[in-house]
This record gives C-alpha cells, sequence and structure tokens, in this order.
C-alpha cells in the first residue's frame, strides 16, 4: 500500500479513536459543542491534506487539538463578537503549544472525562429530536461523517447533514452551552443518553447480512459507548447494567443468521457461536451493577430497567442449551420490570417465560390478558406469541392462523419468511 | 471487530526505565475506559512454559526456555471499527518505547481474530 494511503488510513483511524476527546477538549474551550465539532472537522481536513505528504506526526491527537486551536483563534479573530472566547484560547494557548509533548498530554487528560460526559449528555440534550440526538452522537462521539451516518441510518445523505446542522442550531439557539447537568436531572439526562445509545444499538442489530458494513459497526460504536459511560460513571448501577445488556446482546451475533441469511430465534440458536468474551463482561458488569445496588443503606441506587432486562439476558446466556433455561427466574424478572416499565411488550415477553415455567395454559392465560391492547393490534410477536402457544396445547389450525396473522403483520421481509414457514409446518 | 496484539521484543540490559511502565498503564487505561482494549496482561517468559510439537506424526513436549525465537512480552484484546485503529493503537504503544526506551526492539503483530463480519457472505 502506498505510504499516502497508508496515512490516509492512519488520519481516519486516529480521528474514529480521538475525535470523542477532541470535540470534548475544545468544547470546554469555546463552550459550544456546534463550533467544537466545525473546528475538529477543520482540523481534520488540514490532516487528510498534509500527513499524507508529510508523514503521521509522532503525536497525532495533539497535533490534532493544537490545529483546531490554532482554527479557533482563526475564527474567534474575525468573528470579533467572541472577543472573550479569544482571550481564553489566548491563555490555553501557551499551554497548548504543539510540541509540548506532556503539557499537553496532561492537559487534555485532566479533564477530559468530564469533558466527554460533558459532551455525551449535550450530544443527548432532551431538547432534541431523538433523530437529532443519535446523529449528533454518532457525528461528536464517533467520529463518523456525515455520508457514512447517513447510511448507518438509512437516510439519504442530505437529511443526516440537516439532522447534524438543526441539532447545532437547536442548541446554540436554546442556549444549552456544555455543562453537566444538576444533581437533580441527572437520572433522567442520563436516562437519554442509554435511550439513544441503545437506538444505535438496535439499528447495528437490525442489519441484515449483505447491509453496507456501515451498519451492523454500529453495534460495535454502541458498546464502545457504552464502555466509555461505565468508565466515566462507574457508581451508577443502572449504567453497568446497560453495558451488560449490549455485552450481552452482542454475544449473540454470531448466531443469529442462518447461513441463507434468515433470522434464528434465540431458542433455536447454536450456543457454541455465542461470542465468550462477550458473554463473560456482560455477567461481570452485571455482577457490578448487582454489587452497586446491594450497597448498605436507604440511599444505595436501584436497579432500572435496562439492568434488570440484563439479568433476563444473563438468564439465557448461563443456559448451556434451551432446555437448561430458568424460566421461573425469567419470569419473576419480567413481573420486576414490568413494574418499572409497565408496557404490554414487557407482559408479552412474560406471557412466553410464564409458558415455559408454568405451561403454555397459563401462558395463554397472560396473553389473552393484553390481547385487546390498542398498542399491540399491528405488534406481530402478539399473535405470534400466541401460535406457539396454541401449537403446544395440540390446537394446531388455531396455531397456524396465529402465525399466518403474525406473517401478515410483520413489516421485516425474513421475519414474514419465519412466521410464514411455521404456520405451513403446521399444516401437515 | 477484534484484534489480538502480541507483543515480542528484546530487551536491552538493565530494567526498563522509570516512566515507562507508568505510560504503558496509563495508555492501557485510556485504551479501556475508550471502550476498545477488552483485555490484557504480561506474558512471563518461555522459560515459565513449554512446547508441544507435532512432527513427522510424533508428539514431543519441550520445556522452555526458548532461545531461538523472540521472548513474547504481551497480549492486548481490541475491540475497534477497522484494522488501522488496532494498528494505531499498537503503534502507540511501540511509539511510547522509542521515547522513553529507545534501545529496546520488538514488534507487535495485529492478529485479526474471526468475528461474525467474515462468516456474513459463506454459504
Amino acid at each position: 500500500m502506498g505510504d499516502e494511503a497508508a496515512a490516509r488510513d492512519t488520519v481516519e483511524a486516529v480521528w474514529r479513536t480521538e475525535s470523542g476527546r477532541l470535540v470534548a477538549g475544545l468544547a470546554r474551550v469555546t463552550r459550544d459543542v456546534g463550533l467544537a465539532e466545525e473546528l475538529a472537522q477543520d482540523a481534520l481536513v488540514v490532516a487528510l491534506e498534509q500527513w499524507p505528504r508529510t508523514g503521521v506526526p509522532p503525536n497525532p491527537a495533539g497535533w490534532l487539538m493544537t490545529t483546531a486551536k490554532n482554527r479557533a483563534i482563526d475564527v474567534a479573530r474575525r468573528r470579533g463578537t467572541y472577543q472573550r472566547k479569544l482571550e481564553e484560547i489566548g491563555r490555553d494557548q501557551e499551554t497548548f503549544a504543539y510540541g509540548a509533548g506532556d503539557d499537553l498530554e496532561d492537559a487534555l487528560d485532566d479533564d477530559i472525562g468530564d469533558d466527554l460526559l460533558r459532551l455525551i449528555f449535550t450530544a443527548c440534550h432532551p431538547v432534541l429530536s431523538v433523530e437529532s440526538r443519535v446523529a449528533l452522537t454518532l457525528r461528536c462521539l464517533g467520529g463518523l461523517s456525515t455520508r457514512e451516518i447517513a447510511r448507518a441510518l438509512l437516510v439519504p445523505e442530505a437529511s443526516a447533514g440537516q439532522r447534524i446542522s438543526r441539532a447545532k442550531k437547536t442548541l446554540a439557539d436554546k442556549g444549552v452551552g456544555f455543562a453537566m447537568p444538576d444533581v437533580a436531572e441527572r437520572a433522567a439526562r442520563l436516562g437519554s443518553v442509554l435511550e439513544v445509545v441503545y437506538l444505535i444499538f438496535n439499528e447495528g442489530y437490525a442489519a441484515q447480512a449483505g447491509d453496507d458494513w456501515v451498519r451492523p459497526a454500529l453495534c460495535q460504536e454502541a458498546l464502545r459507548l457504552a464502555r466509555l459511560l461505565a468508565s466515566l460513571v462507574p457508581d451508577d448501577p443502572e449504567v453497568h447494567g446497560f453495558v451488560a445488556l449490549l455485552e450481552l446482546q452482542a454475544s449473540r451475533l454470531p448466531a443469529r443468521t442462518a447461513s441463507d441469511g434468515s433470522p434464528v430465534l434465540l431458542l433455536d440458536q447454536d450456543r457454541g457461536r455465542w461470542d465468550g468474551t462477550l458473554l463473560r463482561r456482560g455477567l461481570e458488569a452485571l455482577a457490578r451493577a448487582e454489587e452497586l445496588a446491594s450497597a448498605p443503606g436507604p440511599d444505595a441506587p436501584a436497579l432500572g430497567v435496562y439492568a434488570i432486562q440484563a439479568e433476563i439476558a444473563a438468564c439465557h446466556a448461563r443456559a448451556a442449551t434451551a432446555e437448561d433455561t430458568d424460566w421461573r427466574r425469567i419470569a419473576a424478572l419480567y413481573v420486576l420490570l414490568r413494574h418499572a416499565w409497565p408496557s404490554p411488550v414487557v407482559e408479552l415477553n412474560r406471557a412466553v417465560a410464564v409458558g415455559f415455567a408454568e405451561g403454555p395454559e397459563r401462558g395463554l392465560a397472560v396473553v389473552e390478558a393484553i390481547a385487546g391492547t390498542p398498542s399491540l393490534a399491528s405488534y406481530p410477536q402478539l399473535p405470534a406469541v400466541r401460535a406457539d402457544l396454541l401449537a403446544r396445547l395440540g390446537r394446531t389450525d388455531e396455531a397456524r392462523e396465529a402465525y399466518e396473522q403474525a406473517a401478515a403483520l410483520s413489516g421485516n421481509g425474513r421475519e414474514r419468511g419465519v412466521y410464514a414457514a411455521k404456520a405451513a409446518a403446521l399444516a401437515d | 471487530m477484534r484484534y489480538l496484539v502480541l507483543l515480542d521484543g528484546t530487551a536491552p540490559e538493565g530494567p526498563p526505565p522509570p516512566g515507562l511502565m507508568e505510560a504503558i498503564a496509563a495508555l492501557g487505561a485510556e485504551a479501556t475506559t475508550s471502550g476498545a482494549l477488552l483485555d490484557n496482561a504480561g506474558l512471563a517468559p518461555s522459560a515459565f512454559g513449554a512446547r508441544v510439537d507435532l512432527t513427522g506424526g510424533e508428539i514431543s513436549i519441550t520445556d522452555g526456555p526458548f532461545t531461538e525465537a523472540k521472548e513474547l512480552i504481551s497480549y492486548a484484546l481490541y475491540d475497534v471499527g477497522t484494522k488501522e485503529e488496532a494498528v494505531e493503537w499498537a503503534r502507540r504503544f511501540l511509539e511510547l518505547h522509542q521515547e522513553l526506551w529507545p534501545a529496546w526492539e520488538g514488534s507487535a503483530r495485529v492478529v485479526k481474530i474471526f468475528g461474525p463480519e467474515d462468516f456474513a457472505n459463506l454459504p
């Protein structure tokens, strides 16, 4: 490979690794995430121009930061109105001169944890629409280009670009700035962050074989962000529960697609393909969550919806075969989950667990109790769960009809195929 | 996608200079915090290990030390988006040695671990 191409690859590798810290450090100085992101982009452009010619500098992250700050000074001078920012940057400029080596590293490291956390909170600010939060997070923390974000989210490039610029404008208009949320709102703000990262993970999880590689890579991106969050907020059991959930779900990725590309349901998966490293990490993260939640005293933080879902995922992870699954425990965990998250979908999942723990008759009773819920009217999993329970009760004709209903409701070609096949199998 | 980075090398006489171990630990902490480094550990000299070979249909077991090959020093397991990111982490690691222990020489082998992305298009 030519040196130029290699240098370009290195720029991109450094960018993906460092862009979050870069934007965070710049946001601390400029107090403006939108401006920080633009300055970081400007530095990237310069790096892409220069490094293929001059070679990769010894401290690439420091080079990017210094270049961005120099650019910040140019911008501030031209804008004139940012006199105060210019003075701040001017003061920092002495500390962050290129070649200051250790000083630069220290200054970057001192507050970088806090700055990264502020950046995450800001990119996921509830004042932004969910799509904007996802796009801005992928941009500022993932270092994805607009084009990559568009391909990842299956939207036109123009739409992706608009989401990002609108997000920056909204943050500026609403005076969001760059601050850590108050203690009082921290739980809610953290919830918003977890919601965004989980959406990113699910986009990746939904990716099919043959999709653009950027899509399944979203799982890795979300996992990385979740792990980062756990290191920045180590005292919150819900964050560790969240990491656990993602690691455990990701551990099943190698097993969930058959060789013909069709989806394989969890209970049918070859568990030998489950990734042992991710599985182990997931169980360890869950243990940390449990330990934090078990702290003595009335103020110990609680296990939330993600941690409970991770507990359920852990039950599957611990079962060597589908037959070994502790369904009683799973059913009980769904009761807990329902308290924290009173959704009919949770109840539907509980029906599956009850069906295994106490028999299909009992499971069916749980399903029938929610069958009329309006929000489930076009939810294919409802008839699918009914179908499975009916089939196990020998009510074959009703089961077949229910699978056909599920296939009709499914918006996903592959999923539809699975349900149609199950219906056909019952016709024999 | 996951990469295993295996470090081997020839240590010059004497202990590593102070600061190198701290710098290595700090780089490891940075990589772990960012979610890229999953696992790493030092590997003991071959004197503490053994080798099991199958040649010409015969199995033989030999205790270390093995002087013919460079000593393995450490392994690191990375979870990254591209090969270049794994290479960059390995490069930064060697760069610490270059700065702080210039007499040291060695190699970091960046080995891809098969993952779901490799099996996606297999029949």
